[in-house]
């Protein structure tokens, strides 16, 4: 599969690849926001889609610099690997980075850990995340999420209007037509915005691809102690318990998201080029979240009961 | 690889659930745990077979309900190009969903039951896309298993069709008969209809001719936000002004001569920034950044274009109205805020003219107001002048949204028929 590029520019006969498309559709949204908004953020995790969205606000406002600050919702369940990527990014581009720390917000009695082998912080980003929302007054909340991921997100719009507890109902959407976004709002309230959610996991990846765009080294195939758990790979951390019969082993494995190292899966995998990953994905029969998300399986509607409690 | 974004429309028992699930599987743009996922989920609803309408029914009430109440967004690709389905729902009771999901399409896909024929939806749903300047019309009639594959059928629903559709403002219709539930013509030609000389629907949607749907005569840039890194302290580049937008039509060029709306200033343009650095050309939906040769003032909701070559500009406007909320309904009289391109300013409704029907395409001129769902020609003036083109000429300046200033909820879908008094 020829790997499509960005960089070449625009044919004469006037038309854009869908690269082109999807990346001007998504500098608009950019742009859109930080006009009419006062406080805009943008979520930053380290993660492919996050690093594609840095990417293109970059871009967006060239040569000025990014004009609002990024974000981590940190569980505190990272790899080291990612970490020391989101701080290179943000010292390369001289961003303001604000971490939410669901530690501390555990630390605080704010929320409770949840114990024993099939435990996950995912679920307690919420509470850091509005409440750094809420600190910071920010108006706007970028972030790197795709329709295509989950049935629950084919519904969403890009400007996702939350209430002040971050709760989203379905039902209380506003209509998107042509590319006018209404966003205004009352203090207190704030958008999700989603640039990206045109874009489908293969868009990323041949983006990446065409931009050369860094990413963590946990993307590219890398050999790791891991041990098996309910089909998936987990990664060997201080945070995992291992249950009975649970072995560790040495293996090759590539991560296709990037979260919560104690419920990210691994795939086995030889890549360590983006267009080796591009090869895989083509012949691929798992989704994303399907294979390397634990909490995902435990219900069909599992993200829409949590985007009404207000996590992403 | 180009882009094509289609719209769906069909009722319930039309099969479009199932067609969409069908070109998402037979294109293998859903991956195997979607694939166990709703085998599970058929079982567990005691369906016979596998129904890949299941795969696009997305939240809890809808699964419950088994109907669809949004619109949704799928995506998929072939090697020839990237799609993205704007699936909406078939009762006149979502026609603003179906507005919304239409507005950004290149094409709609209309379907009808081989067995029922053109019925009162099927047009209506033929008026919405022709309403909202889709430019690509594919008919498939589908349950053609059903009718023997029969061939005199299927002559007799495309004449029905195009004689309602000479009322339209339809420039490319085309017509295909299938089976969603078999897969014939769906993907591969069928094997049980050889009379069809024409194209399966995927190859239809891979070949369309899209790249003249563009306005590529009337150069329209709707400046969206300045540039001035200056502003942010950097003083090296402190003489950069960047005027930065997505291009709404027409073709721009460095050494145009152009004037900026509404000051009337005139300027050429010394040089356009793209994504990835200078362009000799920017179209749409280029997202670019202006820099002009002269020191003009200009800001976000200006308009850049060519100096022979201007939009209208004027506070006064008639315009088809969709009016798309429950809370109240459009009146005359009624204040709203408005945004066109990007701009905001506030509009009194003046006169509704009349409401349409859009079933019959009868027009109620003793209609007092529209409520949710309903579509009428309205009497704008705004408290800004506005830089518009009729929305038949340019999607981009020739649409706006209403907003309600009390909620801030987006109430109202316009298009743009010209200035007032015109016609």
């Amino acid at each position: 599969m020829t790997t499509p590029t960005t960089s070449t520019p625009p044919a004469p006969t006037y038309q854009l690849t869908h690269l082109q498309a999807l990346e001007a559709e998504a500098i608009h949204i950019i742009r859109e926001v930080a006009a009419e908004f006062e406080r805009p953020v943008l979520l930053f995790s380290g993660g492919k889609d996050s690093a594609v969205m840095l990417h293109l606000a970059v871009k967006a406002f060239a040569p000025a610099k990014v004009p609002f600050p990024v974000m981590h919702v940190d569980t505190g369940h990272n790899f080291p690997e990612v970490i020391e990527f989101r701080d290179r990014r943000v010292a390369d581009l001289g961003l303001r980075l604000v971490v939410a720390s669901v530690q501390e917000a555990i630390d605080a009695g704010k929320v409770v850990e949840d114990t024993g082998p099939g435990a996950s912080r995912n679920r307690l980003q919420t509470v850091p995340l509005l409440e750094a929302i809420e600190e910071n007054g920010f108006d706007a909340v970028f972030g790197g999420a795709r329709r295509d991921e989950e049935k629950a997100r084919a519904k969403e719009r890009v400007f996702s209007f939350r209430d002040e507890f971050g709760q989203w109902d379905p039902k209380n959407q506003r209509p998107e037509l042509w590319n006018l976004y209404n966003g205004r709002h009352r203090k207190g309230e704030h958008i999700r915005v989603f640039p990206l959610s045109n874009w489908t996991e293969l868009d990323i990846w041949q983006y990446i691809a065409a931009e050369g765009i860094e990413l963590p080294s946990i993307y590219f195939a890398h050999s790791r102690r891991v041990f098996q758990r309910d089909g998936m790979w987990l990664a060997e951390s201080p945070w995992v318990t291992l249950r009975d019969g649970e072995e560790v082993e040495e293996r090759t494995v590539r991560f296709r998201t990037v979260g919560d190292a104690t419920c990210t899966g691994a795939v086995e995998s030889a890549a360590t080029t983006v267009e080796e990953i591009i090869e895989e994905i083509a012949v691929t029969r798992v989704t994303e979240r399907g294979a390397t998300r634990a909490d995902d399986r435990i219900s069909e509607a599992g993200m829409e009961d949590r985007k009404r409690e207000g996590y992403f | 690889m180009e882009l094509l974004r289609f719209a769906t429309a069909g009722s319930v028992d039309d099969g479009k659930s199932t067609l969409i699930g069908r070109l998402l599987y037979d294109s293998k743009s859903i991956f195997e745990d979607q694939l166990e996922s709703i085998e599970r989920t058929s079982l567990e609803r005691g369906d016979a077979y596998v129904n890949l309408a299941l795969l696009t029914d997305g939240l809890r009430a809808e699964r419950e309900q088994g109907i669809t109440i949004d619109v949704a967004y799928r995506y998929f690709a072939t090697p020839k190009r990237k799609f993205i389905i704007a699936d909406t729902p078939g009762h006149i009771q979502y026609t603003r969903n179906m507005v919304t999901g239409a507005s950004t399409a290149d094409l709609a896909l209309i379907l009808v039951d081989a067995r029922k024929g053109v019925v009162e939806q099927s047009r209506r749903h033929a008026f919405l896309a022709s309403l909202l300047g889709i430019p690509h019309l594919v008919l498939c009639i589908n349950k053609m298993d059903l009718v023997d594959w029969s061939q005199e059928r299927y002559e007799e629903i495309k004449a029905e069709f195009r004689s309602f559709a000479m009322k339209l403002d339809v420039h490319d219709l085309a017509f295909i008969p299938i089976s969603a539930l078999h897969g014939d013509n769906v993907v591969e030609r069928s094997a049980n209809m050889p009379w069809y000389e024409g194209s399966s629907l995927l190859h239809h949607l891979e070949e369309v001719h899209i790249a003249s749907d563009r306005n590529l005569i009337d150069a329209r840039f709707p400046v969206q936000y300045v540039i001035r890194p200056q502003d942010q302290g950097n003083h090296d580049l402190h003489d950069y002004r960047g005027y930065a937008g997505t291009v709404a039509g027409g073709v721009f060029k460095p050494g145009d001569e152009v004037v900026a709306l509404p000051s009337g200033l005139t300027t050429t343009i010394e040089a356009i920034d793209s994504p990835n650095g200078p362009v000799a050309e920017a179209f749409a939906p280029m997202a670019v950044t202006l820099r002009l040769a002269d020191d003009v003032d200009v800001s976000r909701g200006d308009m850049i274009c060519r100096v022979r070559n201007r939009p209208h500009v004027g506070q006064d406007i008639d315009a088809m109205v969709c009016w798309m909320t429950t809370e109240g309904d459009l009146r005359p009289g009624q204040k709203l805020a408005i945004k066109h391109t990007t701009r905001w300013g506030r509009t009194l409704v003046k006169e509704l003219q009349y409401r349409l029907d859009i079933n019959t395409l009868h027009r109620d001129e003793s209609a007092d107001r529209l409520g949710l769902n309903e579509i009428g020609r309205v009497r704008l003036r705004t408290t800004v002048p506005l830089f518009f083109d009729p929305y038949r000429r340019n999607r981009a300046t020739g649409s706006f949204v209403l907003v309600d200033e009390a909620t801030n909820n987006t109430v109202g879908a316009g298009m743009i028929l010209g200035p007032s008094g015109l016609d």
